[in-house]
């Protein structure tokens, strides 16, 4: 192919034309902008989602606390990779969480029979998640539309069945799989019985923890937690290079028409099943950081509702955008883990000002939406998005965006006239 | 010897012989025409060429390889494009990059993975891109959503796709399906512009004899999948066979 590759083409005038219009870092000004915007959100991630002081009847909605912070970059990472495949070629798998329990897996054991470092545990999952992502891809990738979401999905409860069931001696079962004092750990010295591993960073555990008072306000930075979000920027770099690559061209080309593609001299199938391994070790590495922060590890993880779930993610936040996906991950995570806590006596609490009979009618209408109805709100929530804004949150920024600045146009052109019809009198 | 020989090919679906012992030759750097009526097998004996059906018996060799068994892809990269009877382009990408994607196809192969690379460096591959706009009249709309184009457009931008591949054989399905007349006679000199100023082969598919004759260095007449006739242009309108099998038939 090299000897004939220049054949045909005009000799160019300005190379450099291109590739001046970029910022650093390999990307165009507009996605560096992006990308430091979400370094900073992560960062100070402990501040912004604590912006209520502790003991205050709102506290209960701050959500800078290790657990959830982690939870929201670990699934940004696994909805980054879902939207590389469904968001970039089309193909909708519907058993992405095969991907994240076999990664989760392959991390746990790494720390069992390795060390309690986590890097080993992550590369670990990252490399067995693409392999099973090569061979799930390359079988579910025989069909496309709905045959193919259907054989991800069959896979992915088969992959449920199995750690469920046959293979307990590997995965534990019901029971699932703990780290445990007598783990073999070749690379470790032994700890003392009864004592319980804890994962590290060389020697920085991930649930080391720093906590900050400022008057009435906690912050926490947690090592886990900046551990997990260096990894989400690492994957949300990754994918923006991806996407802005002629490789990320070719992919989207698929999505457009896999027909012309191949006869323009693209074989189609060889770009969807590396978008599916890519796609597949993204949710691999997810799986590995989620077992590096809490050591353990069930075969509910890999459950059909957890493939659902990445699916509602990139949805909800814009299947095919760049930032979507991580708002859709956050955005269901806070669902998940704040709305869900609102009980019944904490809503009586909020309404305790009305009269009585007032404050039973409004608490029994507001009640079946929160606390264990969360997913009622959410449902309804997702049924608006996909009806008004088919392009998700994202699209709704973008929409917002715009409306502000027609309005402030509409009111220069306002201030405009009205400076003419002065200047007229 | 032609650069596209087709010999003793046969294709039968079900009880329709749709192909029956099609001999062509398609000499290099000339615009061949294939004629027929409805239903004569043109477009199966296209597709016979690109890869998506293969013939029953027979030989397609194209420059001194046979196509029989690849794909349609492999096709494409040994220089063999293909333009749609109904326009097929990537119409959820903008229009220069619906000519990149072909010209990366040449420079890169059936498959390259560089997910780190970046399509904004490509230099080369965008102004050789611009170039095929500008060649086929459209470098104004390089930026516009190709699905927000009209069909002769689509037609123009699917022409340019083909062309940024610099391919040797280019086999048109009907280029001028559907257009009006002002239309047709914009392809006509484009097409025209082309086979003059570059050496490709070129395969058309027409039902237009308006097209056929201002374009055609030869001609093949197929009916009910045969070819009954090949000869020079100015020969085939009088010759009696065709009369009978096309023109007559379409006057009934």
């Amino acid at each position: 192919m090299t000897d004939q590759a220049t054949d045909g083409f005009v000799p160019t005038q300005s190379k450099s034309k291109g590739a001046s219009a970029g910022g650093a870092l390999g990307l165009g000004k507009k996605d560096l902008r992006l990308f430091l915007l979400v370094v900073a959100m992560c960062a100070f991630a402990p501040f912004i989602l604590n912006p209520f002081p502790e003991g205050s009847g709102l506290a209960q909605f701050n959500a800078g606390y290790p657990d959830l912070m982690q939870r929201f970059v670990i699934f940004g990472i696994f909805a980054i990779g879902f939207n590389i495949l469904f968001g970039l070629t089309g193909y909708l798998s519907f058993g992405h969480a095969a991907f994240l329990g076999v990664g989760s897996y392959a991390g746990i054991w790494m720390m069992k029979l390795l060390t309690l470092n986590v890097i080993p545990a992550i590369i670990g999952s990252i490399v067995v998640a693409g392999l099973f992502a090569a061979i799930v891809g390359f079988i579910s990738l025989r069909r496309s539309g709905i045959y193919f979401s259907i054989l991800t999905l069959a896979f992915a409860m088969m992959s449920f069945a199995l750690a469920y069931s046959v293979l307990t001696p590997l995965t534990g079962g019901e029971t699932g799989m703990q780290l445990q004092y007598f783990d073999p750990r070749i690379l470790d010295a032994p700890l003392p019985e009864g004592q319980t591993p804890r994962a590290s960073l060389f020697g920085l555990e991930m649930a080391a923890s720093y906590e900050l008072e400022v008057g009435r306000w906690l912050f926490t930075f947690n090592a886990g937690y900046y551990i997990a979000a260096i990894a989400m920027l690492i994957a949300f770099y990754g994918s923006i290079r991806l996407f802005n690559s002629p490789f990320g061209m070719m992919l989207r080309a698929v999505k457009s028409n896999q027909n012309r593609l191949s006869y323009t001299g693209i074989s189609p199938k060889p770009y969807t099943l590396a978008a599916f391994i890519i796609s597949g070790m993204y949710a691999g590495l997810a799986g590995g950081l989620l077992v590096a922060m809490d050591t353990q590890v069930g075969a509910e993880r890999m459950f059909w509702t957890a493939s659902g779930e990445v699916v509602l993610m990139t949805i909800l936040g814009g299947a095919g955008t760049l930032i979507g996906p991580v708002l859709g991950a956050g955005f269901i995570k806070y669902f998940e883990n704040i709305v869900s806590k609102i009980n019944k006596s904490v809503l009586e609490g909020w309404f305790a000002w009305m009269p009585d009979w007032m404050t039973d009618v409004t608490v029994t209408i507001i009640y079946p939406f929160v606390g264990k109805g969360w997913h009622l709100t959410l449902g309804i929530l997702f049924m608006a998005v996909v009806i008004f804004l088919p392009g998700g949150l994202v699209q709704g920024g973008q929409k917002l965006a715009t409306v502000l600045r027609r309005d402030r146009k509409s009111k220069d052109a306002e201030r405009d006239a009205a400076i003419q019809r002065q200047a007229g009198e | 010897m032609g650069i596209l020989e087709v010999t003793g090919v046969n294709k039968r679906f079900g009880g329709l012989q749709a192909l029956d012992d099609v001999n062509l030759n398609v000499e290099e750097n000339t615009v061949h025409a294939i004629i027929g009526p409805n239903g004569a097998g043109k477009s199966t004996l296209l597709n016979c060429f690109v890869g998506r059906l293969t013939p029953d018996t027979g030989t397609v060799m194209f420059d001194g390889q046979s196509l029989i068994g690849r794909k349609p892809y492999e096709i494409n990269q040994m220089g063999v494009s293909r333009v749609f009877q109904t326009p097929e382009i990537f119409s959820d990408l903008t229009i220069i990059e619906n000519v990149m994607i072909p010209s990366f196809a040449k420079r890169d192969g059936a498959f390259k993975l560089s997910p780190f690379a970046a399509v904004r460096a490509e230099t080369e591959i965008r102004e050789h891109a611009e170039q095929m706009l500008l060649d086929v009249g459209m470098a104004d709309k390089k930026d516009m959503d190709a699905s927000a184009m009209s069909r002769g457009d689509k037609r123009r931008l699917e022409m340019a796709m083909c062309l940024a591949q610099n391919p040797k054989l280019l086999l048109l399905d009907e280029p001028t399906a559907g257009m009006a007349r002002a239309d047709t006679n914009n392809t006509i000199d484009l097409l025209k512009q082309i086979a003059e100023s570059r050496p490709i082969t070129f395969v058309v598919i027409e039902h237009d004899m308006h097209v056929v004759f201002s374009l055609a260095d030869r001609i093949s007449v197929l009916a009910q999948g045969h070819v009954i006739v090949e000869d020079d242009p100015q020969f085939i309108k009088g010759n009696p066979k065709v009369r009978e099998a096309y023109l007559g038939d379409a006057h009934d």
